[in-house]
């Protein structure tokens, strides 16, 4: 951990537009680099190091560049990594983007410095995410199963709960068979001011406070700013998760915001473009906030991220939710038409999935039906979705007594399974209700469900002569 | 790495991965150079004047100007010789185990540092090597020197390199470390381990012409859309699409003798599963472990772009070298979109002209290069053959196929598995469709030889059945399905019973996830018998609904689930009493 050896200071900033500043005749500067600017009224702000060529760099200023001029403001060049205090005292406090205390709390003690930008996990270090997170929405328990280690994002759209739920879901959220909180990591990336009295009000004026840790950049702060708070949020969850031994969930909110900050900073640099203005390395950029999910053999922690995302114009093949799929461990999609219609949680279980799911199900783990019912309940929903569309077009006259039976499930799939409101199910009773609404389909339709397990959990009682 | 360090030059230009050094005379282009104090590994990529544009192959951050650059004389070359199966590798062949035992950390480190220099090949390991030749026989470059047990199915062979020959002059017999002579060809040592540029193919006597399938085990595969031994396939798909489970149950169940998977830009966890479950798991042909003749290629997505790139040409040379002697192997990369992905951002730092979507303008240049290093060869000795074949996936942005590196792939792959977003969807595994994809290579004969003479048969009837069905589908979204004659309906049930019965297919059940070729005919017949007794029957007057909900149907259903050494008694068994139910209606 290299910090403050000397400072150099550069009084030759010759341009600054935007986001960014470049200065010659600079020294010892290293790629990726924080350095401080102090603009001539005595403020200072932070900046990092974009790009060498020679004795010219570039600055990205974090702090916005209003106020700078080229004669006289100055760049303090310290030959420091981005890097940011850790230690358990960070475990309720609020801080900036940056990873400074803004609750006007004491000062942290950290016990160390660790690089915001992490380093990759050698693939041979992990251990591969196995252990069942109830989280008490049936809709995830029952049929996108959460693990630990996992990433797993909220593909949310303007005006839908992702916020909500994924504040609902680290509330309730239990490793089964424990009592173990989740220490909570929430990063506010662009948070609007009602999105942050929000997140306020659930954690920090609710009790949760002594295990969260909240890192706040609102709407109105700098923009690139926006791209350091994952960032320290990640560091913080890893030094809690490997150091500390929790067990961490890391809820970013929202990734779309990151994502145009993103592509701020690429235009100001007059980069190529690539789809929608996005630049070309966004999917590896998204990766290095992604990957930093998971497990290490030895370790006794783990961090679990819930990243939410607004899909523009509720398009899935936008660019932000369709990268940020290829890297996740699968997706939880919100439904405007179940939102609505008042269902809550709002979760389409059929575009949604949990790549991780089948690692943690099964006997020994939840319950070993619980694959099986899974995939009948799908395949029932993608048909009584079918069958929805066809009715629209031919009327019901032409459904025969199976496709009605069919149609009924599928209503009553949303209103009682995915729709339970703020009830907290366990996986018994979830599974129990997937059973119970299969109570009108004969043995033979079940044709996802093998005899035995149709022998040991159908509710025989309720079954049609 | 090499004391032929030839210039030393100066960071001048630090941009991502791009360095921009000045000062390096004489360096060649592809050459691996030595980048700041940390020393770590670039290639360089383009020369104008003074200046040398290098891709860094690890993280830049912190890198200063004036940082010095040093030429190693060499381009990017792999390591080749015994000890590679098994093996977990970085972009750039570092051992990751290794890489994970070092340092002081009792649990070893867990996350990868920079500029750390690791062999490929374990130095101290010692191999029983036993020689093929003798002391005055006169040896062709690819002829076997002698041979190594490096696992239980493979044996290794040592080749003399390409471009050497001559007469063995004197010869080792028994244990050595990779790195001692084993065999001295005109008084020049030749050891276990030689090495090999990445971006070079490596030559072979002739190629052969594509006529064994690769044997999946993965039902509308080999039956519907197989690929050749030596050919190259590409599965395109939608996040979520199932292209991963896919790759890595071709890898588990495939027919061949070796597989290298290069896990390009994708997820960390997905890597960890394969190192957990294949040691686990037995090669049902071998009875060895399976992970006994895997090698993986890992650069997970938030490992360094640079390396992602060099990450295909790795695998792509491990595997050429197995098959040189004499090895059937596939080359799974997953995915080829981040390596192209890689390669506009590199294109990208350096301002290139872009063409297509941001990619290059060289894209379809450089995935040729790649594709077509897939072949069924003789090798250089004239006497053995082996087979490379590669399996890209390719993750086209929003799922949509009219993007470059699909349609790059499409020109140069045989066979294309097109994995649909919306069977997904309805959980129907593995999601390849099959109105879209196709097959070019023609292996029927061989399926009729090997299998039985029906195959064909029931091939052509299952593909024609599903195109049918496909466009009754169609009509019955509109007009419901009162509108078809009885005959198209009771075609419907069939198509059902094809779709759910027998392409779907589950990658996570014990017995499901690999169906022999027998096991699959089988299934077939049943299917092809229930469809004609329902056809008489429709004939007789009998009403196609009556058809569907017999009961005796649902054993269709659990054919999946028979055991491999009893399908022919329960398929004619199953079969009867169908045809017999059918009858009495």
């Amino acid at each position: 951990m290299t910090r403050t050896l000397y400072t150099v200071e550069h009084r030759t900033v010759s341009d600054v537009s935007g986001l960014l500043l470049a200065a010659e005749h600079t020294q010892g500067v290293g790629y990726g680099d924080l350095v401080d600017v102090v603009a001539p009224n005595g403020s200072t702000r932070r900046g990092q190091v974009l790009e060498i060529s020679g004795d010219r760099i570039i600055v990205q200023v974090l702090g916005g560049t209003r106020g700078l001029d080229t004669p006289s403001t100055v760049v303090l060049a310290r030959a420091e990594s981005a890097t940011m205090p850790v230690g358990p005292d960070l475990v309720g406090r609020v801080l900036d983007g940056l990873g400074r205390p803004i609750d006007g709390g004491p000062p942290l003690l950290p016990v160390a410095y660790r690089d915001v930008n992490g380093q990759p996990i050698n693939p041979v270090a992990r251990a591969h995410p196995a252990e069942f997170i109830e989280t008490g929405v049936s809709a995830i328990d029952g049929l996108n199963t959460l693990v630990r280690g996992q990433k797993l994002p909220i593909f949310s759209g303007a005006g839908l709960p992702g916020l909500e739920l994924a504040t609902h879901v680290a509330e309730k959220a239990r490793v089964r068979g424990t009592d173990e909180d989740f220490v909570v990591v929430f990063a506010a990336i662009g948070a609007t001011a009602r999105e942050a009295a929000f997140v306020r009000s659930r954690f920090i004026e609710s009790d949760a406070l002594d295990r969260t840790v909240l890192f706040l950049n609102l709407a109105g702060d700098p923009t690139a700013e926006r791209l350091l708070t994952p960032r320290s949020a990640l560091t913080a969850a890893e030094y809690l998760a490997y150091d500390d031994g929790r067990h961490v969930l890391v809820i970013l909110v929202d990734i779309t915001s990151y994502c145009e900050a993103l592509r701020e900073v690429a235009a100001a640099r007059e980069e190529v473009p690539g789809r929608r203005g996005y630049p070309g390395y966004m999917y590896t950029d998204l990766a290095s906030l992604f990957e930093r999910a998971g497990r290490i053999h030895g370790r006794s922690g783990s961090v679990t991220q819930l990243p939410i995302l607004t899909m523009p114009d509720d398009d899935i093949t936008h660019p932000i939710p369709d990268l940020a799929g290829y890297i996740t461990e699968g997706q939880i999609v919100l439904s405007r038409d179940l939102d609505r219609r008042g269902v809550w949680p709002p979760i389409d279980v059929l575009p949604s999935l949990s790549r991780l799911m089948n690692a943690g199900i099964g006997e020994g783990r939840t319950r070993g039906d619980h694959r099986q019912i899974a995939d009948q309940l799908y395949a029932f929903v993608a048909r009584a979705r079918e069958l929805r569309g066809l009715v629209s077009i031919v009327g019901e006259a032409a459904l025969t007594e199976a496709d009605r039976r069919t149609l009924a499930f599928g209503d009553a799939f949303e209103v009682s399974f995915v729709g339970q409101g703020v009830e907290r199910r366990t996986l018994e009773q979830t599974l129990d209700l997937a059973w119970s609404l299969l109570d009108g389909f004969p043995d033979e339709e079940l044709s996802r469900v093998t005899p035995e397990m149709l022998g040991r959990f159908r509710s025989r009682a309720a079954e049609p002569d | 790495m090499s004391n032929l360090a030839v210039a030393t030059g100066r960071v001048w230009r630090v941009a991502g991965p791009v360095v921009v050094a000045r000062g390096l005379a004489g360096v060649r282009l592809a050459n691996l150079v030595r980048v700041g104090e940390a020393g770590l590994p670039g290639e360089v990529i383009k020369l104008s004047g003074d200046e040398a544009t290098i891709q860094v192959y690890e993280e830049t951050t912190g890198i200063r100007a004036g940082e010095p650059v040093v030429d190693t004389g060499v381009p990017l070359q792999v390591e080749l010789g015994p000890g590679l199966l098994g093996q977990i590798f970085d972009g750039t062949q570092r051992p990751l185990t290794v890489l994970a035992a070092e340092g002081d950390d009792p649990y070893g480190n867990p996350l990868i540092r920079r500029g750390v220099e690791v062999p490929a090949l374990d130095r101290e390991r010692i191999w029983a090597f036993s020689p093929s030749v003798a002391v005055g026989d006169r040896v062709l470059e690819g002829a076997t020197l002698g041979t190594v047990a490096e696992s239980v199915a493979i044996e290794h062979r040592i080749l003399v390199p390409p471009g050497l020959g001559g007469t063995v002059t004197r010869v080792h017999r028994g244990d050595a470390t990779v790195t001692e002579p084993v065999v001295w060809i005109d008084d020049d040592p030749v050891s276990m381990l030689q090495r090999w540029p990445v971006r070079q193919a490596r030559p072979f006597a002739r190629l052969l012409p594509p006529a064994t399938p690769l044997v999946t085990g993965q039902r509308v595969i080999d039956v519907l859309f197989p690929v050749a031994l030596g050919g190259a396939a590409t599965i395109p798909g939608g996040f979520g699409t199932g292209k991963t489970v896919l790759e890595t149950s071709l890898a588990k169940w495939a027919h061949v003798d070796v597989v290298v998977y290069v896990g390009c830009g994708e997820r960390g966890n997905e890597l960890t599963e394969v190192l957990e479950e294949f040691p686990e798991l037995v090669d049902p042909r071998t009875g060895a472990s399976l992970m006994s003749r895997t090698i993986l290629i890992a650069n997970t997505s938030n490992m360094p772009v640079a390396a992602r790139e060099a990450s295909i040409y790795t695998g792509i040379t491990l595997a050429e070298y197995y098959r040189d002697q004499g090895y059937h192997v596939a080359l799974m990369a997953d995915s080829t979109s981040r390596w192209g992905e890689a390669l506009r951002e590199v294109s990208g730092r350096l301002e290139e002209m872009p063409a297509e979507e941001g990619y290059p303008a060289y894209l379809s240049t450089r995935l040729a290069e790649f594709y077509e290093r897939a072949g069924a060869v003789q090798c250089l000795d004239g006497e053995r053959e082996g087979s490379v074949t590669v399996v890209g996936a390719v993750s086209p942005a929003g799922g949509d196929f009219s993007e470059p590196i699909t349609q790059n792939s499409l020109r140069l792959a045989g066979t294309f598995w097109a994995l649909d977003t919306s069977l997904a969807r309805r959980r129907h595994f593995p999601s390849i469709n099959w109105t879209r994809s196709y097959t070019l290579y023609d292996l029927t004969g061989w399926f009729v030889e090997e299998t039985a003479p029906d195959w064909e048969e029931h091939r052509d009837w299952a593909l024609d059945l599903l195109q049918r069905e496909s466009s009754l589908l169609e009509i019955v979204q509109l007009l419901g399905v009162d509108s078809l004659a009885p005959a198209q309906r009771a075609l419907l049930v069939t198509g059902r019973m094809l779709r759910e019965s027998f392409l779907q297919q589950s990658a996570f059940d014990e017995i499901d996830a690999y169906c022999p070729l027998d096991k699959q005919l089988a299934m077939l017949r049943v299917i092809h018998r229930a469809d004609t007794a329902m056809v008489a029957a429709v004939e007789r007057g009998v009403a196609p609904e009556r058809l569907g909900v017999l009961p005796v149907l649902a054993g269709v259903g659990r054919m999946r689930s028979w055991l491999p050494d009893s399908v022919d008694e329960l398929a004619t068994d199953l079969a009867n009493r169908i045809e017999k139910e059918i009858e009495a209606l």
